[in-house]
């Protein structure tokens, strides 16, 4: 006869107002293996805990029913306290009576309260009853971190981890890491230059002996589980041989041919053997075998007698290379919209309606213009300049519905910055909001208006166009309730920041969640930001969705204490909550293969003594099983069973309903 | 209502020469309405006095000038106490009162106002009237 006790928590009033927890403890001790009912008023608190430990001493109980809040919220809180008590902690279940049954239920007698929560706990303990002793599963750890994304969170987290202690390889798909923010002039709220305080964490990453960096290089394939996956990664031929190449430039000054450069987009041209920055890490050229001559036709090849190490190498293919690693953190950025979106403002159509980002480089000292504002029709200095905000952002129907979060900070730095650099200019800035929450942030937009003279305009801009040689900006301001007009020399869109367009892809890869925007999914977006559903996988930055460097940098620092506490020991432990197969019935249908979503069913051979194959099994690998059931559904032979939720529990507690 | 902005307007001569005559500077107000909403005589203004702010950093002078706003003006400073970026529309439309008088219209003299009126009204009213009326 097995000894079962019953707590029932009356949450303070969450429980108590609905449901009369003192009879249902008195009720449930009448039933057969119910050696011990109690009620209390936060069996969570220590106190509580206490006496759950008491109790479970002195009444020698085998089993332990909590019916409480959520298994979510306090399901590992009871199992502790039961191990502590000596009971192994899979004898403990909870009866969820607050959001299925407390909350739901605003009966004020208690009536219906009462009688769910005596039914919720009846079926608990007879579920109970049929429960068996599991063991916690131990896995190896591989201490080996992978990081897609060489932007500034996929840095940020490689230098911590690899001041760990553990080897890390950084994936790029460029040809240098640096990311979005390597384009960008000055940064907010402090103005230093975003290059001066970029390139040496740049350069520390290259020199780092614990990080490899795989540039212009992505991500095939995944294989494996948390603390052992199995990576194939694509380097793309670069046509220089990386071992020998000194970065002396003499190649892409002879190289003859141009196409527009990717890293300034568009403002400039870029030679087809090229770096995208003069401080590019690694300080390597590649070849944009699109538009080399020799590659396409076998002409010229001018770069190959130019170099004095001979490191020119048309012949190079891709290469797949597959490595091991422990943790994968994906930082893979983010996008801006595309101009094709704003026919109403001109984009695409007036030459001088240009992005946030173009902007950037234009006033940025490493720029197509060394630093000037310069209009790309004519590059003559533009002295009234306007800058729309939310152009996609906000706007559900044209665009993406969530707010941007950067534009409000970048467009105020703008408008400094043009300021700064064209005296007798004016800048205009039209607004729905002013969002600049943040540390020392509304100081800094105020100091733009008050200080730096930019005129702010509540309003949408409606129209853009072009009339006798100038851009008319038509919108609103709603303060004064006018209409605007601007007769201005250029148009700044503050487009809105988008997924990647390989996201989809790159979940698809790793086995990771998106939203409708295609930002991948957080594990729980407040408290476990970082972290995705499948274990061992991080994220970090702008793929989570809009942010600006210092939580971008924040972000990459936690995953790399969330990687570094992955690797502390050598083997890592799980919940035995995974599939099991009966080896007995098991008939190799593979239908559970095809069903499950974490491919941990593995194909196994049973053989005879003399080595014959005598049969087939499906077997589960515990490593990646996630427990979700799937394949239990799918058996046609009844051959899987699911620890901790056999159908021989569920089955008891249905039988008792 | 249309506008047509250039750089002239908003940052014109006038403009300047109302930030000095009541020591604010306008383009500090950020339309938060505190103004308008403690207001006393706010209801009885052509034009509210945040909109008197927004006005003048949109260089819309003239408008202004046609409306009762500066007239209706008592001077209680409560948008002053009330004001989180520390702007008097008080002061700034004492400028706008200066601008009018030192041009000599709608120039009150004391020898027009009738004997009896003198006698009756307040004290406070009249020290009111003519600090606002008188140039």
């Amino acid at each position: 006869m097995p000894r079962i006790g019953v707590f029932v928590c009356q949450c303070g009033n969450n429980i108590e107002s609905t449901v009369d927890t003192q009879k249902v403890a008195d009720e449930t001790k009448k039933l057969p293996g119910v050696v011990h009912t109690e009620s209390y008023k936060f069996m969570c608190s220590s106190p509580g805990q206490e006496s759950f430990k008491k109790a479970i001493k002195e009444n020698k109980l085998d089993g332990i029913v909590v019916s409480a809040c959520s298994p979510h919220m306090h399901e590992k809180t009871f199992r502790r306290a039961a191990e502590a008590a000596g009971l192994n902690p899979f004898q403990c279940e909870i009866a969820n009576i607050r959001e299925q049954c407390s909350w739901v239920h605003h009966d004020p007698t208690k009536k219906v309260g009462t009688a769910k929560t005596m039914d919720l706990t009846r079926m608990t303990i007879q579920r109970l009853k049929k429960n068996r002793d599991l063991t916690k599963i131990t896995i190896p750890v591989t201490k080996r971190a992978l990081v897609i994304g060489g932007g500034i969170a996929g840095i940020q987290a490689a230098l911590d981890i690899a001041d760990g202690g553990h080897e890390v390889v950084i994936v790029e798909k460029e040809p240098s890491i640096g990311g979005n923010m390597a384009r960008l002039s000055e940064t907010f709220p402090t103005m230093d230059c975003s290059q001066c305080i970029l390139t040496p964490k740049m350069v520390e990453a290259e020199l780092h002996d614990k990080i490899s960096l795989y540039t212009y290089s992505e991500v095939e394939k995944v294989d494996g589980y948390i603390g052992n996956f199995s990576v194939t990664i694509k380097k793309k031929a670069k046509f220089v041989d990386e071992s020998t190449c000194t970065g002396c430039g003499e190649c892409w000054e002879k190289c003859p041919f141009k196409a527009d450069s990717e890293f300034e987009l568009g403002l400039s041209k870029r030679k087809v053997i090229y770096t995208p920055f003069p401080q590019a890490v690694p300080n390597i050229p590649v070849i944009d075998k699109t538009r080399c001559p020799k590659i396409l036709k076998d002409k010229c090849g001018l770069c190959a007698k130019v170099c004095g190490p001979q490191s020119i190498d048309f012949t190079q293919e891709d290469q797949l290379v597959t490595e091991e690693f422990g943790a994968i953190v994906v930082a893979t950025g983010y996008d801006l919209m595309p101009k094709s979106k704003f026919g109403e403002y001109g984009y695409g159509k007036i030459t001088d309606v240009i992005s946030g980002m173009q902007f950037e480089r234009l006033a940025s000292a490493s720029g197509p213009t060394g630093g000037a504002i310069k209009r790309p029709s004519d590059g003559t200095e533009p002295k009234n300049i306007v800058f729309i905000q939310c152009a996609g952002s906000r706007d559900e129907k044209r665009g993406v519905s969530y707010c941007s979060k950067i534009c409000c900070m970048y467009t105020a730095k703008h408008t400094m910055l043009y300021r700064h650099k064209v005296h007798d200019g004016q800048a205009y800035v039209f607004y729905m909001d002013i969002r600049s929450g943040g540390k020392r942030y509304e100081e800094f937009v105020r100091g733009a208006i008050e200080h730096d003279g930019a005129m702010y305009l509540r309003g949408r801009v409606s129209r853009v166009y072009e009339k006798d040689g100038k851009i008319i900006v038509q919108g609103a301001d709603t303060l004064s309730g006018s209409q605007v007009e601007i007769e201005a020399d250029m148009v700044v869109l503050a487009t809105a920041l988008v997924s990647r367009d390989s996201a989809t892809t790159v979940a698809q890869t790793l086995g990771i969640g998106y939203d409708k925007d295609k930002f991948y999914n957080e594990y729980h977006p407040k408290l476990k930001p970082v972290e995705t559903v499948t274990a061992g996988v991080f994220l970090a930055g702008t793929c989570v969705g809009p942010m600006d460097i210092p939580e971008s940098v924040s972000q990459g620092s936690a995953v790399a204490s969330k990687t570094l506490a992955l690797f502390s020991s050598d083997k890592m432990a799980r919940e035995p909550i995974t599939a099991d197969v009966n080896t007995q019935t098991c008939n190799a249908c593979w239908d559970c293969l095809n069903a499950c979503p974490y491919v941990a069913i593995d194909k196994t051979e049973v053989k005879d003594r003399k080595g014959n194959v005598v049969k087939m099994l499906a077997t589960v690998n515990a490593g990646l099983c996630q427990g979700c059931g799937v394949c239990v559904c799918a058996c046609r032979s009844k051959a899987i069973d699911l620890n901790g939720y056999t159908d021989e529990q569920v089955y008891a507690a249905i039988a008792t309903f | 209502m249309k506008i047509k902005l250039n750089k002239n307007d908003i940052d014109s001569a006038l403009i300047q020469q109302i930030e000095r005559m009541s020591g604010e500077t306008i383009k500090r107000c950020y339309q938060c309405g505190n103004c308008s909403g403690g207001c006393p005589v706010s209801y009885a203004m052509d034009i509210p006095p945040t909109q008197v702010m927004r006005y003048l950093q949109l260089g819309m002078v003239e408008e202004l000038m046609e409306a009762n706003s500066m007239w209706v003006c008592v001077g209680c400073l409560q948008c002053f106490s009330r004001c989180p970026q520390s702007v008097s529309v008080a002061n700034t439309l004492e400028g706008l009162r200066q601008l009018v008088l030192r041009k000599g219209v709608d120039h009150d003299r004391i020898e027009d106002i009738p004997l009896p009126m003198l006698k009756s009204a307040p004290q406070q009213a009249i020290v009111c009237g003519f600090r606002k009326f008188v140039s």
